[in-house]
């Protein structure tokens, strides 16, 4: 598959997706490690995607997203930003309303 | 100051300050927090307070910073944090831009 097609694809399944350096668990990068402690603490699930292991992706989705850098968080398919808007938006609620809007409903929590 | 030489840094400084109006440019090279050898210019903070920012969200704001310094960011400008404010946002927050994370070795294997 296209890389730009494989990003719309996961952008389109995933509507909460963090694109980052290393795991929620073990980030290789402060920002990353930042973001995704925001992300984490507005308590919905959310898709990562580790891109120091697919290095077609790391560049394919900067040129589309026209964002040099990492992490780049996306809901609903549309990018909201890097370390520095997330965090900023985290400190002002905004990324907890926006993360709760755009988590999926769950009708039966998974046990 | 050691005498040292700051090419990049004097690079975006200027570039910045010819493409935006700003009440405030301040460009920091945070680059000596990270795992580069001394006196690199890899790690850099601006904080650029302009009306051009009016109207404008966030994600557009730091895209438009982007294309600006694309150069240093192709070329080795590995981290680059940007809080860019209107003036009014940057009174409301009492003149204080955020700091940077630590860094945690990622820069040690590539580039952005």
């Amino acid at each position: 598959m296209d890389i730009n097609e494989t990003i719309k694809s996961q952008l389109q399944d995933n509507p909460i997706i963090l694109y980052m350096k290393g795991s929620p668990q073990a980030p290789q990068c402060g920002f990353s490690a930042k973001t995704v402690q925001a992300v984490m603490a507005c308590g919905e699930r959310f898709a990562f995607v580790n891109i120091l292991d697919n290095q077609e992706l790391r560049d394919g989705l900067k040129a589309y997203s026209n964002w040099p850098t990492y992490p780049q968080l996306y809901i609903n398919g549309e990018l909201v930003g890097g370390c520095d808007i997330v965090l900023e938006m985290s400190e002002s609620g905004e990324l907890a309303d926006m993360i709760k809007a755009a988590a999926p409903k769950q009708e039966n929590a998974d046990s | 100051m050691s005498g040292v030489q700051m090419p990049v840094k004097a690079a975006i400084e200027s570039k910045l300050g010819a493409a935006y109006q700003s009440e405030l440019l301040a460009v920091e090279n945070e680059s000596h927090k990270h795992s580069v050898p001394p006196n690199s210019e890899t790690h850099f903070k601006v904080t650029l307070v302009s009306g051009q920012f009016e109207g404008e969200n966030k994600v557009k704001r730091h895209q438009a910073i982007y294309k600006v310094l694309n150069d240093e960011i192709q070329g080795g400008v590995h981290a680059l944090a940007l809080h860019l404010y209107t003036p009014d946002e940057w009174q409301a927050r009492q003149a204080v831009a955020p700091s940077s994370p630590n860094c945690m070795g990622g820069s040690k294997h590539d580039h952005a």
